[in-house]
């Protein structure tokens, strides 16, 4: 009678060549180096002046990039993040000047239209079981015509104050740190506390990791999806009243390149696009990544093309990164 | 690319009432780079006006991006099969686009270039547009005045590399300055040693406030800065604004819509150069017309104008305030 | 030592009739699920076989007839619903999410809280405790894993249904039915996971064991629940009958009337 004992010869699968697990480190460990070779190029980079800016540049991307870790972690992926963050601050803004509501009110109009184009997304993957990429698809182009629309293809000026308080700064060791910088942390912040301590922050992981056997354990995965997507549309609201605080107008013309943008941090973070596995922070360094590379290369006085050049090759090396430690090269 | 039978034919719908006014109204087709940057926006509005006062009807369409060449190619074949006799375009690649528009001219339809030219210019009947290279000129050299001879540390905040329209005004800019630069032909961005920063801004108002941003880490002093439009000035003007720095820094810009003539009003701008795409489209659509009636083709190319515009003149530059900008203005007054 | 034959019946369902369309896949069948025994299943492919399964685990509802679950009856909408009545199902197909651990694939769906504050308002969960249970569980199955933190993808296809099984095992309180546990699996993987299965009848909890594989079958069956046609063709004493005579009631080319009584069980 043979007891089972743990496999102590490696399988087949084990045998091959295998990178230890980067998926966690990896990222912040490509971030201190590139942080540290620009620190080399510039005497200027350090400067807690400099930092604070790049903190600031990356929020909006950083933020919206929490949404999109929630939707590919359930293998799914959300090309309208960008037009509906743009669709976000023209309601909020256009609220708040045209019709003249109080900033707070016209603030959480702007959250429910991007949620609820996060609903739409949601019901049309778990309902009619559309791929999540034609979906977005559709959804991007649909609000990118609204924000066009609604606002005139003209920015919003003149806001009330506190539509941009989240542009204020104030003092901290020496240096000014935008109020936006602190809200984009601690949503950060949030979103790793639930889906690394709460059952419903797992289930996310377990639909995307499995989703057939997720339901066969009696957990409503439509549910758990449906959840994700109107989340996601909740950050880009948030993002939406960061950018607003940011540029101080409602801009119509934001947002076109922020999916992608938003999908690369996502990436260079470690997430797994196959989902399933990532971490939400990881968005973060990856958002950074990349707002490190365009502040010191143009410290550098290097043109913008090679900022574009080093994403690239650089989001082949993450997600090779990622196939090697997991999978190994034969 | 389904789409453009379909914008097409919503365009048509909506134009309905036009045909009411006369026999066969005359079809014009507009082409423009894309249906989003306001320029474009107002182009096309500007064409439906003209359109309505002289009983033609425009049909409009556009590239899906800067740069989207093919998109435009459909276009102009899809407008062509629509019956339209003259077609009005903005190109995305001037020398992409001139086998289609041959095409189309050997069906006897009239071409014309609005905005930037085809490659070679003679590609098409006609070109209304706006001397980029000039309107950098004009900012320049107000730039250069308003320093009162003392050397300047510029910054500038740039389209992308190798576009046409940013090559042109940044180039003309320099020219304005007086330092080496290119011919207006170059689609290659100069930078002599005043030119302290260059970076890309995407015509993006929160793009190019964080190239801004950037540059001030790098070169903490600056006198002026160009900028590729107007949505750029905004951006590096927040910058500005947000270090402290924006007293006294002379920021330049190109395009004269509403917005921009606004902060030219509010000190944000120091100046910049205006430009006149319902002109163009009027331009446009009466040749159209002319055509569609007596058979006679529009030549040659005509320059729509630029005009400096400035709140604080300066001596030995001819400007124009913000007042008369304001009223020549596109977009929402 | 009790024979099989004087056990209660845990479960038993009579004249279950499932249609689809113009097919009928249960035609009237019966089944009955002694304490503490393991009742493999056959049957050649359109039999009944997965139809009656789907019936008892509330994947599907039958169109007709009666099931008892430790004499009350019961009528499942929803595998949800059958889960509830304690009746847990391991599925030939892998059903655990390989890049979490083991621990958490063991509680998926059924986790456990901290108490307090930080479990009922911040909904954290005790990670710890249910490491330890999963730890106490599987060493209570015997089942050799060391780490319970370990990704369930680490192990081999024989380890990760092991604890498929042990999940259900765990959370089972009347019956746990295994469709082809062991399908997917080599041969010392196989017996692996039979092995597991015999403790878990051990421990009490009655077995409905769908099986292809005669072999196994016979090595850990009670009993023999013989389905073709839709219905139940016969019930088999695995230690009196050969494995031949069993395939042939299987295809038909043996009736039950023509066996000796004794291999009837």
């Amino acid at each position: 009678m043979n007891t089972m004992t743990t496999s102590s010869t490696p399988s087949p699968a084990e045998r091959k060549f295998h990178l230890p697990p980067v998926g966690t480190f990896g990222p912040f460990i490509a971030l201190l180096i590139a942080c540290t070779f620009f620190a080399f190029q510039s005497d200027r980079f350090l400067s807690g002046e400099n930092l604070s800016l790049i903190l600031q540049q990356v929020a909006v991307v950083g933020v919206i990039a929490i949404g999109q870790t929630l939707v590919i972690l359930t293998g799914g992926i959300d090309l309208s993040c960008g037009m509906v963050m743009a669709l976000g601050s023209i309601v909020m803004t256009k609220f708040a000047t045209d019709l003249g509501l109080p900033p707070a009110i016209a603030i959480c109009c702007g959250l429910a239209v991007t949620m609820l184009f996060g609903l739409v997304n949601g019901l049309l993957v778990t309902r009619l079981g559309l791929p999540p990429f034609i979906v977005t698809l559709g959804t991007l182009n649909i609000a990118f015509a609204i924000t066009q629309l609604y606002s005139s293809s003209q920015t919003i000026t003149d806001l009330p104050d506190a539509l941009t308080w989240l542009g204020n700064t104030f003092g901290l060791g020496g240096t000014n740190v935008a109020y936006g910088t602190v809200l984009m942390l601690v949503l950060y912040g949030i979103a790793w506390f639930w889906l690394r301590e709460t059952a419903s922050g797992r289930h996310v992981y377990a639909v995307g990791n499995n989703a057939e056997a997720t339901r066969l354990t009696g957990i409503p995965t439509h549910r758990v999806l449906l959840g994700v997507y109107v989340l996601a549309g909740l950050f880009y609201g948030l993002a939406s009243l960061l950018s607003v605080a940011r540029t101080g107008v409602g801009d119509p013309n934001a947002g076109q390149t922020e999916n992608l943008d938003a999908i690369t941090a996502v990436v260079l973070g470690g997430t797994s696009l196959f989902g399933g596995r990532g971490i939400v922070l990881g968005s973060l360094v990856g958002a950074l990544i990349v707002g490190v590379f365009r502040n010191g290369l143009t410290l550098m006085g290097v043109s913008s093309v090679y900022q574009i050049l080093v994403t690239g090759v650089l989001v082949i090396l993450a997600v090779a990164a990622d196939q090697l430690s997991r999978k190994g090269v034969r | 690319m389904r789409l453009n039978p379909l914008l097409a034919l919503s365009a048509f719908a909506l134009l309905g009432h036009a045909s009411a006014m006369a026999a066969d109204p005359p079809v014009i087709g507009l082409v423009t780079k894309t249906e989003t940057n306001p320029f474009f926006v107002k182009m096309k509005e500007g064409a439906v006006e003209a359109a309505k006062k002289s009983g033609a009807k425009v049909v409009a369409s556009a590239g899906k991006a800067d740069g989207d060449n093919a998109g435009q190619v459909t276009a102009m074949e899809n407008l062509v099969a629509a019956g339209a006799k003259t077609i009005l375009i903005t190109p995305n690649d001037s020398k992409a686009i001139v086998p289609a528009i041959k095409k189309a001219r050997d069906k006897g339809v009239q071409v014309i270039a609005l905005d930037s030219p085809a490659d070679p210019a003679d590609a098409t009947d006609a070109l209304f547009a706006t001397d980029n290279y000039k309107a950098g000129v004009l900012i320049g050299e107000y730039a250069k005045a308003a320093m009162a001879g003392k050397p300047a540390k510029i910054i500038t905040i740039d389209l992308l590399p190798g576009h046409p329209v940013g090559a042109q005004r940044h180039n003309g800019f320099l020219k304005g300055m007086g330092l080496t630069t290119f011919e207006a032909k170059s689609n290659e961005l100069a930078k002599p040693s005043e030119v302290v920063c260059m970076a890309d801004g995407f015509g993006d108002q929160a793009k190019s406030q964080t190239a801004m941003e950037n540059c001030l880490q790098k070169v903490p002093a600056v006198d002026v800065v160009y900028t590729i439009n107007e949505p750029a000035a905004a951006g590096v003007f927040n910058a500005l604004k947000k270090a402290g720095k924006d007293k006294g820094v002379i920021i330049v810009s190109v395009d004269g819509g509403c917005q921009g003539i606004r902060d030219v009003a509010a000190g944000k701008i120091a100046a910049t150069s205006q430009q006149y795409p319902l002109k163009m489209a009027a331009m446009g659509v009466d040749a159209g017309v002319e055509y569609a009636k007596s058979g006679k083709k529009a030549s040659g190319y005509v320059d729509t104008g630029v005009t400096l515009i400035a709140k604080n003149p300066v001596a030995g530059i001819d400007s124009k305030d913000t007042k008369t900008g304001m009223d020549l203005c596109w977009g929402k007054k | 030592m009790q024979t099989t034959s004087t056990r209660p019946a845990v479960m038993k369902a009579t004249g279950l009739v499932k249609r689809y369309g113009q097919v009928t896949a249960l035609d009237g069948a019966d089944f009955e699920l002694r304490a503490g025994e393991i009742l493999a299943v056959i049957g050649d492919n359109g039999a009944g076989k997965s139809s009656l399964i789907k019936a008892l685990s509330g994947a599907t509802i039958p169109d007709e007839g009666q099931i008892l679950l430790d004499g009350q009856e019961v009528r499942f909408k929803s595998p949800i619903d059958a889960r509830r009545a304690g009746i847990e199902t391991v599925y030939q197909e892998l059903a655990v999410a390989p890049a979490m651990n083991i621990s958490e694939n063991l509680f998926l769906g059924r986790e456990i809280r901290r108490p307090g504050f930080l479990g009922n308002v911040l909904r954290m969960l005790d990670k710890r405790r249910m490491l330890e249970e999963s730890t106490a569980r599987m060493q209570d199955l015997k089942v050799g894993i060391r780490s319970m933190t370990q990704a369930v993808e680490t192990l081999s296809g024989g380890q990760r249904q092991c604890v498929a099984v042990s999940r259900a095992a765990a959370f089972a309180q009347h019956v746990v039915i295994m469709d082809e546990p062991t399908a997917a699996l080599g041969v010392k993987e196989g017996n692996m996971v039979l092995e597991l299965i015999r403790r878990v009848r051990d421990k009490g909890l009655p077995v409905v064991l769908i099986s292809h594989n005669m072999p196994h079958v016979f090595e850990i069956a009670d009993r023999i629940h013989v389905a073709r046609l839709g219905k139940r063709a016969a019930v088999l004493d695995p230690k009196k009958i050969s494995m031949s005579d069993t395939v042939a009631v299987m295809t038909g080319a043996l009736k039950a009337s023509e066996l000796p009584a004794e291999c009837l069980a």
